[in-house]
């Protein structure tokens, strides 16, 4: 076989861009969580100027795809491939908007009197930060089996978040006077929420990748 | 009879419903089993085939697959050749056209073809067209007008040339040519046309109007396109068939050949990595 090797570079840059593109919004992730146990406004603040270098990431990646798209008019699994590019870039810049929400959640707290944050939040920041390790596995080694599996694990993100709303709701009785933090809280929950969702939908993008089809893990 | 046995059963989602629609389209010729030889060299293996009426068949492979050979055959071009040798069928109107007692002047008037190279006759844009029709014995000078002026129209020449019918063929462009070509062809009234690479000798704009012409063509004709060119045939064809060594590999709808083929042999060839 003879391949396209400028081409299959060209491929496998995008591809590695995306993959440390995902790990910086992991830690984008992190550090807007770090910030919000820390009460730490500098980091949150950090977070929210960093967001506009990760839009930048998902714009250099769109052009490169199109670029390429123009160019070698690609056909089967390669246009399938750079289309999951642009999609997975799209969820990973959704996902870095997420965590630029939850660094602003965090400066509305700061200035708020002090309130005991919840260690179900951080819970489910590391679920969903092994949800973007697994997905970079799976993106990387086309894995359909792995794919499939995040949708397992943003089952656990959400009814973690089913649960921690609840707690606030209940919180929000015995703690009058609080609500404004509660309900930051409630929104960080969401954000992180959301992110998993994201993950789900990179998971999608894979699975028509390697399958060809459409499929719907969001259920 | 069981007329019953076609219709959906409650089962049956809109979307197979759709596939068996699309599956019964009419086939207007019919490769059974079609094997070609070149003295020993098997060119062609067991091709089978449908190819459906009112659409655009792409046949693609690299050099030397044995697409060229097969669409020869479909006229009995490879008759010229006189160590070939056809087995099989090609049903064409209920007969099997490779039969030795087959009119070939007359098959190739039902199923004209069109070559790589232009190949006017050296002689005016009008008796290129009229050529073969006043050699079957139309005389009328009437409906002979007629006929060059609809060939020319469907070949979508007509307005570039109505003004010099009566100058050479070969004082028109490379593409002008091309579609002159194709006019000649259309003025035989064929059911098929075949396309062997009509448009590789061309440049861009020529090109594009071929393809555009090929699409119009196909409301009036079955068309089958030999062509090296994945986008163009991607552009223009309805189905593909995908032939190496000898082998048609692949055959189906060419939305589902070029997002997603069901062998490695046509992504490997499609997707340029070899051939």
């Amino acid at each position: 076989m003879v391949a396209r090797e400028q081409f299959s570079a060209d491929l496998e840059a995008i591809q590695k861009s995306i993959i440390s593109f995902a790990f910086e919004v992991d830690s984008a992730l992190k550090q807007a969580i770090d910030a919000l146990y820390e009460r730490n406004s500098d980091l949150a603040y950090k977070v929210i100027e960093n967001d506009e270098i990760l839009n930048k990431r998902d714009q250099d990646i769109n052009e490169a795809t199109i670029q390429l798209i123009a160019m070698q008019q690609p056909v089967a699994t390669d246009l399938r491939r750079l289309v999951a590019f642009l999609r997975v870039s799209t969820d990973l810049e959704r996902m870095a908007d997420h965590a630029k929400n939850i660094a602003k959640s965090v400066n509305r707290l700061n200035v708020l009197s002090p309130y005991e944050i919840p260690l179900a939040i951080r819970d489910m920041q590391e679920v969903v930060s092994k949800m973007i390790h697994s997905a970079v596995q799976a993106f990387e080694e086309e894995d359909i089996s792995k794919a499939k599996k995040l949708a397992d694990l943003d089952n656990v993100v959400d009814s973690m978040y089913g649960e921690l709303f609840r707690d606030m709701l209940d919180e929000r009785k015995a703690e009058a006077g609080k609500h404004q933090q509660m309900m930051q809280l409630v929104f960080v929950g969401r954000f992180v929420e959301r992110i998993g969702d994201h993950i789900t939908n990179i998971g999608e993008g894979i699975l028509y990748l390697v399958k060809g089809t459409s499929i719907d893990l969001n259920k | 009879m069981n007329y019953t046995a076609d219709r959906p059963t409650e089962t049956e989602t809109e979307e197979t419903i759709l596939k068996k629609a699309a599956s019964h389209k009419e086939i207007v010729l019919d490769v059974k089993d079609l094997s070609i030889f070149y003295g020993s060299k098997e060119a062609v293996k067991r091709a089978n085939m449908g190819i459906e009426k009112n659409a655009v068949t792409a046949l693609i492979g690299p050099s030397g697959c044995g697409k060229s050979t097969f669409i020869r055959s479909i006229n009995r071009m490879n008759d010229l050749i006189p160590s070939s040798r056809a087995e099989g069928e090609i049903i064409y109107d209920g007969l099997n056209i490779l039969r030795k007692d087959i009119n070939v002047v007359a098959l190739r008037a039902e199923i004209g073809m069109v070559f790589q190279k232009p190949n006017p006759f050296p002689k005016s844009i009008y008796n290129n067209i009229t050529h073969a029709l006043k050699y079957n014995g139309q005389k009328d000078k009437q409906a002979l007008d007629q006929i060059v002026e609809e060939s020319l129209r469907k070949a979508a020449l007509w307005d570039e040339v109505k003004d010099r019918l009566h100058q050479s063929a070969l004082s028109l462009s490379g593409g002008q040519q091309q579609r002159l070509c194709i006019a000649r062809t259309l003025a035989m009234e064929p059911q098929i046309l075949l396309l062997d690479e009509p448009a590789s000798a061309l440049d861009p704009v020529s090109n594009a109007k071929i393809e555009e012409l090929i699409l119009q063509l196909k409301e009036d004709y079955s068309i089958v396109i030999v062509t090296h060119n994945m986008s163009q045939a991607s552009r223009v064809s309805d189905k593909t068939a995908f032939f190496f060594n000898g082998d048609i590999v692949e055959y189906d709808d060419t939305k589902k050949i070029f997002t997603n083929p069901s062998e490695t042999k046509t992504e490997e060839y499609i997707s340029g990595r070899f051939g």
